[in-house]
Formats: C-alpha cells, structure tokens, sequence
C-alpha cells in the first residue's frame, strides 16, 4: 500500500504542474470573471453562466428557464433573430446553450483571436433581448418537439421524471428542467419577459473563459464589454426546504416499453447543505465503490456475478444547490425481476452499512480520481463546466481544485457512516417502469414508383 | 454510470463530428510519425508531452461489416476481449486497469473494431497498463460462460432498442438501402442471429482480424518516439502477423425510390431519407462536405434548420450528413416531428433538397460555411483525444499524412459550380429511400 500512497502524492505534484493557473476578477456591475490558462492550443472557451434553472421555477411555468434559453437566440434589436449564431459560425465557432437545475449557461469554442465577437454578442443579449410573439411562437413548439424526443417517448426518462416528482414534495428538485408539457402549453410571452428581466443581469451571471489567452487581456476586454450593462436587483428564490421524508415511496410508470426499468434514490445531503463537510465526499466515494467502473461492486456482482442485472448504476452529485438524491438505477437480466433487482440492490446497501469497504477497493476509487484529474485537464470545455458549475451554484470554483485531496482523506469508517446515515429505507423512493405491449410493426409500405428494395 | 439523470438539455442535438474540418495558416499542425511493427502493425504516433498522460487505439477492420451471415459477431467478439485474457477473469481485468486509474475499453462499428487505454505516463502506470492491453487484445480467452452473459445481455439491449422510434428508423433505413451488402445488417445483430452464434465462431473471428497486418496504432501523449515504438512493439507481442482483411465489396446505388412506414407507439414520428453516398478518399470528397455544411450539415445555420425549425418549429433536430467509410457509406436527412406534422416536414425537406440540386448554394453561404469550416479548424486538433481521433481514422482508411495540412486548401477550393456537379452526379431524389416510423396522428391538445 505504501508504494500506491507514494505514487499518489506524487501525482499530485504532478497535477498542480500540469493545470493552469486561474485568475478571478469582478466588475464593478458585479459580473464575475474566472479565467483560466491552458495554452496547448490556440483555442478558446468562452461560457456565460446565468443563477437560474428549473431550481428556481414554481408550478404553473416550469420549464421556463429552458425555453428562455431558446429564445436567446431569437435577437436584440442590434442583432435581430438568426444573427448570432450566423457571426458565430462565420467566424469559426461553434456554440450550444444549456440549462439545468441551477444554471442557464452559453457558449461559444472560438480560435483565440476571436473571443471579442463572443464577448460583444453575449453582452448585448445580456440585457437586451427583443422577445417577440411572432418567434415565441415557433420556438415554443420547438421546444415542445424536444421533450417529445427526450421524455414523451423515452419510457426510461419518462420514468425518470416522474420518480424525480415524487422523491420530493416542496422542493423546487421535482421540476423537470425540460418543463410538464401543459406548463409550456400555457406558457406566456409576458412570463418570458419577466423571468428574463428577473435573472439576466451581470450581478447574476458568471463569465468563464478558458485557454490559450492573457488573463488581463480578457478582464479588459470584458470591462469593454460587459463593463457598461446595468445590474439589477436580485431577490433569491424562497429556500422552500423539503420537509423531512417519513417513510419509503413507491411510484409504477406504465408505458409502452419492451423492457422493465427501476429507479431507487435516497435523500442525501449535498456540499451545501451537508451537516459535516466530508460526507458529500464520503458519498461520492460510496457512489464510486457502488459504480466508479467494470471492477465496482455493481457491474462485477450483480452483472457478471449473479447476473440478476443486465446493467446497474450508481450516481450522486456534490455540486448541487439543494438537497439532493443518491440514486440507484438498473435493468433486470432475462429471466429476473424488477423485484429482485431491488431486493439485490438492497442488500448491496445493506452490506455497505454491515461492513466497512476493503482497503484496496478503497485504493481503486482514489486512484481513478487522481488519474481523472489529470485526464479532464486534456478538455478545456470540462475545466469551463466544472468552474461554472460550482459557481451557478453558490460554491467556489476552488472546491474543485480541493477534490482530490478530499476524497484522498475519506476513510471506510466515514464510507460506512454515510451508508448507515442515508441510505435508509424511510428516505427511499421507488420507480418502476412497468412495460405495456408495444404494438409496433409495419404499416402497408407505399411505394411510388412501384420501386422494390436494394 | 447513471443512465437517465437528464437535468442538463442541451439547446441542439450533439451531432458525432462525421466529417474532417481543415486548417489555418497559423495553426502548428501535429506532424505525424509512422512506422510498422516488427509484425506488420502500422503505427501513426503524435507526441504531446504537455499533460502526463498517454492515448492509445488499436483499430481493426473487424467491424460488423466481416460479420458474413451471423449479424452481431463482431460486436460480440469485441465485447468478450476485456471479459478475460491470459488467465485473467473479467474481475480481474477491471481491478488491474483501475487499480491503475487507468481507462480501458473496446467497441465496434460496421468498418471497424477497437480497444483504448488512457493512462498516466510515468512508467509505474503505462508499462503494466501496456501488458493488460497486450493481453486483451492477444490472448482473450472467450470462455463459454462470460459469451453466454454477454450475448444475454446483447438479447436485451436489442429489446430495448426497440423501445426507440430512431433506432428502429436507423436499422431499417440502412436494411432498405444496402439490401444484402455487408452494411445492411445491424450490428447489434437479431435475436435470431444472436442466439444462433456459437464461441467457435467467435474464436474464428478473432483468430482471421485480430492479426498485427490487420492493425493500425494510434498513439499520443507525453512519451518520446523511441519509448512509442517499444510500447507498439510490446502491444503487438502477442498478435499473429496474419493477412490485412480483405476489402468490403462496393456498394450497389439504389435504382428506384422507397418509401416504408412503420408503425411505433410515439407521440413523434421520425424520417431517415437518404441512400449510399460516398467512401473515404472519395474524389467528391471535399464537394459534397462543403455541399453538405450548407444544407444541413452546418448546425444552426444550414438551410434544413432554417426551413423546418426557425421558419416553422416542426422538428427540434434537423440535419444531413455523409458518413464516408471504406466503401460507401449513406448520406442521411433525419427529423423527427409530432405524428401530424410528419407529411409538411416531409415536403419541406424534399423541397429544400430539391432547391438545392436546381439551383446549389449561394456564393454568400459558400464562403459563410468555408469560413466556418477553416476557422474552426484548431478546434479539431485543440487536444490529444482529438488528435488520436484523426490520426486512427488517417491510418486506418489510408488517407495520406499530409492529410490535415492541406484540408484547409482544399475546402478553399470548392467552388459551387463543383457542388452542384457533385451533387447532381451524387444524389438523385428519384433513387433514394425514406423510412417513416411513429404513431398515429392525434389532434394536439391546444
């Protein structure tokens, strides 16, 4: 074991040599700035992060904050609809936008010459969006066409959505990001305009900018930039805390589908929210010996050992804003159940609360998360991702740089500990996909032409 | 890994990069060093000493194409490789590359099979990373009881694609269009087809395209050329020399048009129209890319998006692409749209195909998409995973190594006047199919 300890000390120097340096700034409106160096290539990342997402969303007009995201693309009265995604491409980029629980975040992969367009047209929409009927409604079926692709017709995420629902009762956490289809129905160009003006201002945003450039050159350029736009006044979300679970939960979901599917998740604190700050790391550790690769317990004792599963995961995050859920997912193996899935899902926990984990399992997890340390370092997109999202929700970006050593510093006593304290059946809630006959097949082939086939 | 936590959407579909992008004059283009092995493996090496780490691919044309008659083989023998070899359990396997923090995986295509190692680059991770590749790739031991499991779990994978309109459009699409060559049948195999191959059969298959003539080597990362040849040497140890596979037959045009709907239970209904296109090294190569960006091939602003989801929010993905392999590989116009919009989408995207051939691009989009293309050139080599992508996919269908430095002139070249004559030649909307799956069309409730 000792050779394996020096090795990772080692990398670790090895770590702090091979990342670039990060420099934070804020601008007087109250914009933050966060840059990193990662000169490799002549290449530039440049991400606009916004503190709002389904996280913030009430009923009524969930999904809100994703089709907002849609229409940042539909102009300013400098730049009408169309234009900037039109001088992006011109210019060599590609761009995409995203929106999550806590975030709505843009951005553009740029030649490094070229982040000043970036930082001109994200400015000017910044504050200036045109909304207008006309567009709204076109994107908004759009945006419908989406979660037909993503949830309506995927028994799996559909599932998903509705364990999601039911795991929480207060907390804004049961809204889906994509937003309940009636919701976006009803959906208004006036709750687009205030949620805009409610959110969308430099005191609420985050600018990361990774690559191959000068930090001060960049504080400048975005002080030219960004420097002029007003702030506004930001009023929080109401925190509304979930009130404590008292007892398991269990959902069926009946939809066409060939194949079973359960989802199981237990409330579990995140960083921000966690009593005593290693346990967020204790539960990744668990996450990581549950489903951390082919050797974690799940794939080698339920997949390739008993075989009860065809696949099985395992998966919490740290990083969110609220309380969030360590969660469980599988497919049962040809001839098993959903049940026995379950009930060997249990006993796996069970065993995680009876036994403390084994040195060199222990030893495996932290050597993957040194090495993937090094690995995400090849991606100066990832390096953006993980800055902004710790920033989008209220965390500081350095908390990355602290993970290693963190989870280094997890011992199989507090692996347990967590085990013993979440992952109890009075804060479970259950989803099973149950499948309906699918009734596919195929309809009387037209043939113009009278055409055969190749 | 978590299959379905879906609280990140992206804005557009992440589209799989098909096709190569070129270069600007200022960009240092990798230069690419390649050698054979003592055994006839051909090794293309691009050193990266900034990260301390190291990338490294082992392709071979031991794709579904080689499946001859068993749909499913080659998939399955690539997914037995890490499930044992020299004496070592799948469990055993898994513990050595994580103990390593090292990345270990296979997979497979219609042209193609592969394995990857990522690992750190001191030698105390690479060297016994390198003798676990070495034995994956050159002694699997293909034990009846992991291929039983494995070819189980493949059974409900396959049911499970079922469950996807777009699966199944994709599968069939490429049934109607390649008929009995190779590239039409699925890779994932049927079920009648799985349940029909036997361990010889998979033995057979490894023995034939698992050789070192049948291999090409991608490596990068922070290692110097003398410790990559002793790496490559070392990788191939355990290969049979063996014979270069031979080549996939051509593929036979469509000669007439085929329309095939098939019913799904969705609430969307998704089309694949398209027909074989063109391979890799193709003397339409640089017209029909360029072509392609500005009809639909240009994310956000091709004419296909512009038409059916800014102008009329029908789809949410719309797009065209060619997908050049060894021999012709299909071009491809896919949406998916509500089931009683399917016919309007339909006709916009005939429309704007058929506008196209007539009049081709307007020299404005032209220089708009060759713009894009070159000037995000250094996107594509920015970082050693992209730079192990072009230099395997460089070796392995032998495209000359100067390939990267004059993309950039080449794609400055097309003129439109070589687009619509390529495209004329190219595609023929009278020889092409169109695969329809979704539901019935029900009134939306507004």
């Amino acid at each position: 074991m000792r050779s394996i300890t020096a090795v990772i000390l080692l990398l670790g120097s090895q770590l702090v040599l091979a990342a670039g340096a990060v420099h934070e700034y804020q601008l007087d409106n109250g914009l933050k700035l966060i840059v990193k160096e990662d000169h490799r290539a002549p290449v530039v990342v440049s991400q606009v992060w916004y503190k709002v997402g389904a996280s913030y969303e009430h009923d009524g007009i969930t999904g809100i904050s994703h089709v907002l995201e849609h229409m940042m693309f539909k102009g300013t009265d400098k730049h009408p609809a169309g234009e900037f995604s039109r001088i992006i491409s011109e210019n060599g980029g590609s761009e995409n936008a995203f929106t999550g629980q806590d975030y709505t975040a843009y951005f553009q992969r740029l030649e490094k010459s070229r982040l000043p367009v970036s930082f001109e047209l994200e400015a000017d929409r910044m504050r200036n969006l045109h909304l207008q009927e006309e567009e709204f409604q076109k994107e908004i079926k759009v945006v419908m066409e989406e979660r037909r692709l993503r949830t309506e017709d995927k028994p799996t995420a559909l599932t998903y959505e509705q364990f999601q629902a039911s795991a929480f009762i207060s907390s804004s956490s049961r809204i889906p990001t994509i937003g309940w289809m009636n919701d976006l129905e009803n959906l208004q160009l006036a709750d687009l305009q205030s949620w805009y003006e409610r959110w969308y201002a430099p005191n609420n945003a985050v600018l990361v900018v990774v690559g191959d450039v000068e930090p001060e050159a960049v504080l400048k350029l975005a002080q030219q930039h960004f420097g002029p736009l007003q702030p506004e006044k930001i009023v929080p979300p109401k925190p509304r805390i979930e009130p404590e679970q008292r007892g398991k939960r269990s959902i069926t979901v009946r939809a066409p589908a060939e194949v079973p599917y359960l989802i199981m998740g237990y409330r579990a604190p995140v960083l921000k929210t966690a009593a005593e700050d290693w346990e967020p790391y204790a539960l990744e550790v668990l996450a990581s010996i549950l489903d951390g690769g082919d050797s974690s317990r799940l794939t080698k004792e339920l997949v390739r050992g008993s075989q009860i599963a065809t696949s099985a995961g395992a998966g919490y995050d740290l990083y969110e804003r609220q309380q969030g859920l360590f969660l469980f997912d599988g497919t049962p193996a040809g001839d098993h159940t959903v049940d026995e899935l379950q009930q060997a899902l249990l006993k796996q926990v069970q065993r995680l609360q009876d036994k403390p984990v084994e040195p060199d399992e222990l030893q495996r997890v932290k050597s993957k998360v040194v090495a993937d340390a090094i690995y995400e370092l090849d991606s100066t997109f990832y390096q953006a991702m993980k800055i902004g999202q710790l920033e989008a929700a209220g965390l500081d970006w350095r908390l990355a740089d602290e993970y290693v050593n963190r989870v280094n510093a997890v011992t199989a006593e507090q692996v347990q500990a967590v085990a013993r304290k979440y992952l109890v059946e009075d804060y479970l809630t259950v989803a099973v996909l149950e499948p309906l006959p699918m009734q596919t097949g195929q309809a009387a082939a037209a043939l113009p032409g009278g055409a055969h086939v190749h | 890994m978590f299959t379905e936590n879906s609280t990140v959407i992206l804005r557009f579909c992440q589209l799989l990069l098909i096709s190569l992008l070129p270069v600007t004059a200022a960009q240092a283009i990798p230069a690419i060093q390649h050698w054979v092995t003592d055994n006839g493996a051909r090794v293309y090496f691009v050193p990266a000493p900034e990260l301390p780490m190291v990338d490294i691919n082992i392709t071979f044309a031991a794709g579904s194409a080689r499946d001859a008659g068993h749909p499913g083989l080659a998939s399955l023998t690539s997914t037995l490789l890490d499930k044992g070899a020299a004496g070592l359990s799948a469990d055993e396997i898994a513990v050595r590359a994580e103990s390593l923090g090292a990345q270990l995986s296979t997979g497979s295509a219609r042209d193609m099979a592969w394995l990857s190692l990522r690992s750190l680059s001191d030698s105390a991770h690479l060297q016994p990373g390198i003798e676990l590749l070495r034995d994956v790739a050159g002694s699997p031991d293909f034990r009846q009881a992991d291929f039983e499991r494995e070819r189980d779990r493949m059974l409900v994978a396959l049911r499970h694609s079922e469950q996807s309109p777009a699966t199944v459009a994709e599968y069939t699409f490429f049934k109607t269009i390649y008929g009995v060559h190779p590239y039409g049948s699925r890779p994932e195999g049927t079920e009648a087809s799985l349940k029909a191959l036997s361990l010889k059969q998979v033995r057979e298959f490894y023995r034939q395209y698992y050789v070192a003539a049948n291999a090409v080597i991608g490596i990068v990362g922070d290692i110097d050329r003398s410790a990559a040849e002793a790496l490559a040497e070392r990788l191939t140890g355990k290969l049979q020399a063996g014979e270069r596979a031979a080549p996939i037959p051509p593929v036979e045009p469509l000669h007439d048009s085929v329309e095939q709907r098939i019913f799904h239970p969705s609430s969307q209904t998704h089309v694949q129209m398209g027909a074989p296109g063109m391979r890799r090294g193709d003397p339409d190569y640089f017209p029909l890319y360029v072509g392609n960006h500005v009809l639909g091939g240009g994310g956000l602003v091709s004419r296909l998006n512009e038409a059916v989801r800014e102008q009329r929010g029908l789809s949410y993905s719309v797009n065209s692409y060619f997908t050049p392999m060894e021999q012709d590989g299909p071009y491809l116009f896919s949406l998916q749209t509500r089931n009683d919009q399917v016919d309007e989408a339909l006709a916009v995207m005939r429309e704007t195909l058929q506008g196209y051939l007539e009049s081709g691009p307007t020299q404005d989009e032209l220089t708009a998409s060759v713009n894009n293309i070159t000037g995000g050139f250094p996107l594509l080599i920015e970082n050693n995973s992209k730079i192990l992508g072009y230099i395997v996919m460089i070796g392995f269908y032998g495209l000359p190594l100067d390939y990267l430095e004059t993309f950039n002139d080449k794609v400055s070249a097309v003129t439109r006047q070589q687009i619509m004559d390529a495209y004329r030649r190219r595609v023929h909307p009278a020889e092409i199919a169109t695969i329809i799956v979704g539901g019935e069309p029900k009134p939306a409730a507004e």
